[in-house]
């Protein structure tokens, strides 16, 4: 018997992943170099994907320079005057928000949801319960989430109003109404929605560590805190790389929840990345394309150090 | 004074009584092992000793202090756990250590122990690696290095070997023996393995279902069980029972028809009893090719498994399997009768009710 | 033992502990007032909903009214205006039902059989495609927005319902894939193998031995994929058309197209009832929903 054609070993593994080798190849590798490559061009209509198009439309990197020099994807102020007394800080613009929530919203939602998680684990009654009120936001859409929040936020009717009827007449929390507090008004909405998936990793995270450590650490006589900063925590390193990966690629997408809970407002102050590109696909192709390799250059640093310990660890061993 | 003394211990998980009623002295420089199967109760009792489980009722003293109450680290133990539960971020410098850091003792204090534990169980070259660098068997000798530098009096073993392969395990066991007999420490040891526990112990709890069944020298349970659950837990392959009935005012014992005198039998006079349990290790029955009347059994050779230094010859008597250990170059034809003489001497005889060692 | 008398004065039995520690407070007020920041807005979801207008304008967030009335859910599901339309949000929920039925199906179908190959029938570069699977579930999806734009254009299915299923078995892909893979890979090798010994086939062994064993990882990955397309807005408002509008495009065209002053009440209704769908799987189906979202964190 001959040896048989090893291109036909495995024919219906390879025919059923078809599917997933076309969308691999076709919209992961090609779309994303389509549109770093095509960042570089002024396409203004609908592009084929001649070579000639491409070297005809070619501009450099006169889109980036655009792009960094429009006011509602970026500006800076101080940041010309580096080096000088007056050098400021303050940003604005849709990059920088896109920064501002993704950092606010990881550290207040790691740290929130590490110490629900903590509180989870201490044998507590009706963890249940807890549990499902602390993830249920995480079912909802960003949508629903957007609109329960600018109703809830809105100075008009909403927390604001009902606080100084009861009485206390000074009190204001009108940060969605407030250009320069509005993202943070988008931040709370986030972590409402985000936490208790935060909290349902590291509650995993805890109890994946072995039992024996926490009585190891007990004959020692290292109080609990300690022991959970100074053992549980570092022992939880991957949950917490991956946490931080996925909360932040979460907030490098944002779009949604800016749509439903202020739409970009008041003005254009709470605009997005993703919002951005979005609505200069039809009038400014070029830049909305070299905005989404922006995108895309932030995302892979994030992604690596989660890279360097999920493949990292195979060469090693 | 006892190094440990558990009194009347009981320990309750809702309705269920984990341990029951139990008390335990072990004596100042005591290798105690404590043996059973899974679920006994053995590392509940350990983890009690050390104070990671509240008990229900009871008092707890080591070395004469009242500690029923008190922290782990407040008791002067050391443990040794099963799964190593080295922290991992630290090396094997910081493992050692960091207890003794949180107790705020003298860094030259440390150094000097850390220097003593490391000599002692030769993990110098080690020192500055993390856990995960580390083989099994190096692991475990961090983890004991643990518990040495606290200086304590008491170990603590929870099935410390269970993760390790059979040669690095026996590799182990001695090197354990050795630091008992240098440090000569009080050492209560859990485990599952019965050679672990007949080689290290001076004394084996046996323990089943809560309950201390036997508490003796590893040589008197081997030959004096006291029940019937100790004399099958305690050696491979296990002692033969045969059913029976003791006859002749209980001077003999009848079973598939034939009697055996109880003559010579250490237990004395065992009176008479409709059902008992004649109970025989494979060690002390010989084959041999004519009856003795009185001495003898006849049987019907099955198979034969040769195990290098002995071999072991599972026979039929009536319907009840049989094993015998016999030198490698006796082995015998299958399907032979033969006749079983037996040590009657070494023998124990069971009261088929209460289970009990007459 | 005679020198244990002296310690005898402490009791044997249970520790003597007062009904609530201090920790036991802390613990529980923590996670007491975190409970009811995550509850409060469910809770002015509802009432808002209850309310007439004039009550919103004149009353307060918190307090519940005193004469609920299911007005304006009636209104929301059947009557407000979403831009030119006033036909409610019930037109949104059939178009996400049309959406999401299909979308779930194909996608579970493409995914569970890539990840019954990846685990159990390797080829040739069959890793690189898996690796890439994951590293393009990062990719922000406004880097192929466009290119799916011209892909869906140039099928011709641009604008329609075909289109919006096709791109969320594209992005459902590498998680579900994820799931699938590891899931296959932990059931006993030796199944694989005896079933190849008898002499069953690629698919044989897919549908007759691992089908059979994974109705739960299955019912996880329909979970995911009803929450998580029910749930989405990008990907309808782009590639669905407007005759498609899934219900959270609608729900916010109804917030949106305000005529003569906000209809809280309304909008509140139309926002519980778009997370209805998504909230009542998730309440019936807790600890599978909670193993779905916990599966994207955990690599084989």
């Amino acid at each position: 018997m001959d040896r048989p054609n090893p291109f036909f070993r495995n024919k219906w593994s390879k025919a059923a992943s078809l599917p997933m080798m076309l969308i691999v190849w076709v919209v992961f590798v090609c779309g994303t170099i389509w549109t770093v490559l095509f960042s570089f061009t002024n396409i203004k209509i609908l592009p084929l994907f001649t070579p000639q198009q491409w070297m005809d439309g070619f501009v450099g990197f006169a889109n980036y320079t655009r792009l960094f020099k429009t006011d509602r994807w970026m500006s800076c102020p101080g940041i010309t005057k580096i080096l000088t007394e007056d050098w400021e800080f303050k940003c604005a613009g849709a990059l920088p928000n896109m920064v501002t929530y993704a950092v606010f919203s990881i550290v207040i939602s790691v740290s929130l949801g590490f110490l629900l998680a903590v509180m989870m684990d201490q044998k507590i009654r009706a963890e249940g319960v807890f549990r499902t009120i602390y993830l249920y936001p995480f079912a909802l859409s960003f949508v629903v989430t957007g609109h329960v929040w600018a109703w809830i936020m809105s100075p008009e009717y909403g927390l604001q109003h009902s606080i100084r009827q009861l009485g206390w007449e000074s009190f204001t929390f009108d940060w969605i109404a407030d250009r320069q507090m509005v993202m943070y008004a988008i931040v709370i909405a986030g972590i409402w929605q985000g936490t208790g998936f935060v909290m349902a990793l590291m509650l995993a995270g805890l109890r994946g560590i072995d039992e024996d450590i926490w009585k190891a650490a007990k004959v020692d006589g290292i109080p609990a805190w300690r022991t959970y900063l100074q053992i549980v925590l570092p022992m939880m390193k991957p949950v917490l790389v991956t946490t931080f990966v996925i909360v932040t690629s979460g907030a490098v997408r944002i779009y949604d929840l800016v749509v439903a809970t202020t739409d970009g407002g008041p003005g254009i102050s709470s605009d997005v990345p993703s919002r951005y590109i979005y609505q200069n696909f039809s009038a400014n192709l070029g830049q909305s394309l070299a905005a989404s390799t922006v995108l895309l250059v932030t995302m892979a640093i994030v992604l690596i150090p989660w890279i360097r310990m999920e493949f990292g660890k195979k060469s090693q061993a | 004074m006892h190094s440990v003394s558990v009194q009347s211990l009981t320990l309750k998980f809702g309705a269920a009584e984990v341990l029951k009623n139990l008390n335990l002295d072990v004596a100042e420089g005591e290798f105690i092992v404590l043996l059973g199967p899974s679920g006994c109760g053995k590392s509940t009792l350990l983890n009690c000793i050390a104070g990671l489980l509240e008990l229900s009722e009871g008092q707890i003293h080591i070395k004469g202090k009242n500690v029923t109450w008190a922290e782990p680290s407040e008791r002067g133990i050391g443990m040794v756990f099963q799964s190593y539960a080295l922290y991992p971020q630290m090396t094997v410098r910081g493992n050692l250590s960091f207890g003794l850091k949180i107790a705020g003792m003298a860094k030259d204090e440390i150094e000097k122990r850390v220097q003593r534990a490391s000599e002692i169980l030769q993990i110098g070259p080690l020192l500055d690696r993390k856990p995960g660098a580390l083989s099994g068997g190096q692991r475990q000798r961090v983890a004991i290095g643990r518990a040495l530098v606290r200086d304590v009096d008491v170990f603590l073993f929870d099935e410390p070997l269970s993760n390790l392969d059979a040669k690095l395990r026996s590799e182990l066991r001695v090197e354990l023996k050795r630091l008992h007999n240098r440090l000569k420490n009080t050492m209560v040891y859990v485990t599952h393995d019965q050679i672990e526990a007949l080689t290290l112990a001076d004394r084996i709890a046996v323990m089943r279902g809560g309950i201390i069944q036997q508490l003796a020298a590893p040589q008197e349970i081997y030959n004096r069980p006291s029940n019937l659950f100790v004399a099958g837990f305690i050696g491979s392959p296990s002692m033969n029972f045969m059913h029976g009935k003791t006859v002749d005012g209980g001077t003999a014992f009848e079973t598939a028809g034939t009697t055996l005198s109880l003559s010579g039998y250490e237990g004395g006079a065992v009176g008479a009893r409709d059902k008992a349990i004649l109970g025989l290790r494979p060690e002390h029955l010989e084959m041999v090719d004519a009856p003795i009347p009185g001495k003898t059994i006849p049987a019907m050779v099955e198979i034969d498994e040769p195990m290098g230094a002995d071999s072991l010859v599972w026979l039929k008597v009536g319907d009840v399997p049989v094993s015998v250990r016999v030198p490698v170059e006796n082995r015998p034809e299958h399907g032979k009768s033969v006749h079983l003489k037996v040590d009657i001497s070494k023998a124990s005889v069971f009261d088929a009710v209460s289970e009990q060692r007459i | 033992m005679a020198n244990t008398t002296a310690f005898d004065q402490v009791p044997s039995g249970k520790k003597p502990t007062p009904f609530i520690t201090w920790q036991r407070f802390v613990v529980y007020s923590v996670l007491g007032v975190c409970a009811l920041f995550f509850l409060l807005p469910l809770y002015i979801m509802v009432i808002t909903s209850l309310k007439s207008i004039q009550e919103i304008q004149g009353g307060n967030i918190f307090v519940p009214t005193m004469s609920p009335s299911f007005d304006a859910w009636e209104k929301a599901w059947n009557s407000a205006c979403t831009g030119l339309y006033c036909e409610g949000i019930k037109v949104g929920f059939w178009n996400s039902v049309k959406i999401t039925g299909p979308s779930t199906v194909v996608s579970i179908a493409v995914a569970s059989v890539t990840g019954y190959s990846l685990a159990n029938w390797p080829f040739k570069m069959s890793e690189f495609y898996f690796t890439v699977l994951l590293l393009g579930s990062f990719i922000p999806y406004v880097v192929m927005l466009y290119p799916l734009v011209i892909i869906t254009r140039w099928m011709g299915i641009y604008s329609t319902l075909p289109a919006v299923v096709f791109v969320h078995t594209i992005f459902g892909l590498p998680i579900l894939t994820l799931l699938f893979r590891n899931y296959f890979a932990s059931l006993p090798q030796e199944l694989f193998k005896a079933a190849r010994v008898d002499g069953a086939g690629y698919w044989g062994i897919f549908f007759r031995v691992f089908v059979p064993m994974s109705v739960p990882i299955f019912t996880v990955a329909v979970i995911l994929q009803i929450t998580g397309i029910w749930n989405d807005f990008l990907f309808g408002v782009i590639y669905a058309g407007p005759t498609n509008y899934p219900m959270t495009v609608q729900l916010n065209n109804i917030v949106n197209s305000a005529m003569g002053g906000k209809a809280y009440n309304v909008d509140m209704a139309a926002t519980i009832l778009t997370g209805l769908v998504p909230l009542t799987i998730y309440f019936v189906s807790g600890k599978y929903f909670v193993r779905g979202i916990a599966a994207g964190a955990v690599k084989g």
